[in-house]
């Protein structure tokens, strides 16, 4: 094989022929999620803050105006909700430690719901019958409303954080177990010839083709099911309350106890945590395909 | 013995399709073979078929699948990997070491004229751009028979142009031997050294055309009073053959 480029094998000299190429068939390049300006950053988070802001107008208009004095309570004002449940070191801190048993719930549900669906996905796709056999389960235990699980749940194991986690993974299971599936069995023919031409084995077909081209799926499901872990964590703590509070058994207590301003403390702490938790994922999913992937959209 | 060959090659699809009757040919060392004919008229599968991804139902091919080449009707990059990555994947697929595969792929990547753009990701190439560097993968293995699957087909005319003439420098320089399908008369006569026409379905081959042009061939060529007479034969042989 010869250094030279064919390009210049007979009409033009070294490099002319192909750069005048690129130049001919270089199309402007689709900018990958470019670096936003200040200005442009501004404009996009202004309209956000705007609802924002009109919602805790409404907020306070509803409280002060539409409701009669004495049903006051149901509506706590935002500047009470922050002084109380926040202000307050010792709601505080009971609110912050809830935070945390929540988010570690969550994540280890997550966690396991990862691991399972991804390996259960990965056997379905290799093999038409474990897929035939098993997918319908998969689907019955995400249409199974979890309500009618919590009592089995509890009497194996323990009304406590082990339950809670299991409730999670529960929840979260499904759409990782159906996206990845999903992902690995969309591969381009095409692709499937060229590694087939070239005598790829079963693993390396895995490794190199589906797994990569399953990753934009992968990561859908994985957001989805990142929201939904939070959800589950919540959830369980309304059904076993044993051990410490999660954010849950915290909300149920101070609505018990009347304690509105404490119980949208909680409920806005559950909220902001399903959204990092969304926000995070849709950031490594950005990080991980979206150099190469269009639809990719980080927010 | 030809590198490639076809001998009495049948095919009936399962669902009762007959795509190809009787098909032999071979293509000879040094030698490009087009096949012209119709969309749908087998030559796609002819070409799976020489490669192995296909059986014939009826006929034997003789050809040594570890030096082949193949260039789909698609680039068919994969979208997570960068212009070099994408060119590495064969030798890869092979089991070649690290440092072997980078120099071959540096290589082909010369020789198609990529130089610049290994690190970009095939969704930022144009349509031209793509198919070279689908080439450059093909040429890393160093393939003696190369099959071309219709590769310009989606192509402007001005970088399909574009594209023959380089492929046609490339067939002087690598010396293999090559078996292109295509539905474009000009781009037949222009890259072969024989051109096969093929019959609509069941597909086959109805008539043959030495090309005479010596290589390597000028882009000019293809406005020469020789040039548009053998296109307009081959024309003339298409259209009898779905009269």
């Amino acid at each position: 094989m010869s250094a030279h480029g064919i390009a210049d094998a007979s009409v033009s000299p070294t490099g002319a022929a192909a750069s005048e190429a690129n130049e001919l068939e270089a199309q402007p390049v689709a900018p990958s999620l470019p670096k936003l300006a200040f200005g442009a950053r501004l404009r996009r988070l202004l309209p956000p803050f705007v609802v924002f802001c009109l919602f805790i107008a409404f907020w306070y208009a509803f409280r002060y105006y539409a409701l009669a004095p004495r049903r006051r309570f149901l509506v706590p004002a935002p500047h009470s909700v922050v002084s109380v449940a926040y202000g307050n070191a010792t709601n505080r801190g009971y609110l912050l430690d809830a935070l945390w048993l929540s988010s570690r719930v969550a994540l280890i549900g997550l966690a396991i719901a990862i691991l399972i669906g991804t390996v259960l996905a990965v056997l379905m796709s290799q093999a038409r019958w474990v897929e035939a056999s098993t997918y319908p389960y998969a689907v019955a235990l995400q249409t199974v409303p979890i309500l009618a699980l919590t009592p089995l749940i509890g009497f194996w194991f323990g009304f406590n954080f082990k339950a809670r986690v299991i409730v999670c993974v529960i929840i979260a299971l499904f759409p990782i177990i159906a996206n990845t599936l999903f992902g690995l069995k969309s591969v381009d023919r095409g692709h499937h010839d060229l590694f087939t031409l070239h005598g790829a084995s079963r693993w390396t077909r895995l490794f190199k083709l589906q797994f990569p081209a399953a990753l934009p799926a992968i990561f859908t499901g994985l957001r989805i099911s990142a929201g939904l872990s939070v959800i589950g964590a919540i959830v369980g703590d309304f059904f076993f309350r044993q051990g410490q509070a999660g954010l849950g058994v915290l909300i149920s207590n101070y609505q018990l106890r009347l304690q509105s301003e404490q119980m949208y403390g909680a409920m806005i702490l559950a909220m902001l945590l399903g959204l990092v938790v969304f926000w995070v994922f849709g950031l490594i999913s950005s990080r991980v395909v979206g150099s190469w992937h269009d639809s990719t959209n980080g927010s | 013995m030809a590198p490639l060959a076809f001998e009495h090659i049948s095919m009936t699809f399962p669902d009762g399709t007959r795509a190809l009757n009787d098909v032999t040919f071979s293509v000879g060392a040094g030698e490009f073979v087009t096949v012209v004919g119709p969309s749908g008229c087998g030559k796609s599968t002819l070409l799976r078929i020489a490669s192995g991804l296909t059986t014939a139902t009826e006929g034997t091919v003789a050809i040594d699948r570890d030096s082949l080449g193949y260039v789909f009707q698609d680039a068919t990059l994969l979208p997570w990997r960068t212009v070099q990555s994408n060119v590495e994947l064969l030798a890869e697929l092979h089991g070649v070491t690290r440092g072997e595969r980078k120099h071959l792929a540096d290589e082909a990547i010369d020789l198609v004229g990529l130089r610049g753009f290994e690190k970009h990701y095939p969704k930022s190439l144009s349509g031209g751009m793509k198919m070279r560097a689908s080439l450059a993968r093909a040429l890393t293995l160093k393939p003696g028979v190369f099959l071309f699957d219709e590769p310009f087909g989606a192509l402007d005319e001005i970088t399909r142009e574009r594209l023959n003439d380089e492929l046609q420098r490339l067939f002087v320089h690598e010396g293999f031997a090559g078996l292109f399908i295509t539905h474009s008369i000009y781009e037949a006569v222009f890259l072969s050294t024989r051109v096969l026409v093929m019959s609509a379905r069941p597909g086959r081959i109805v008539e043959s055309f030495e090309v005479p042009f010596s290589h390597p061939r000028v882009p000019e060529l293809r406005f020469e009073p020789e040039f548009a007479e053998l296109s307009g034969a081959v024309s003339a042989a298409l259209r009898g053959a779905h009269a």
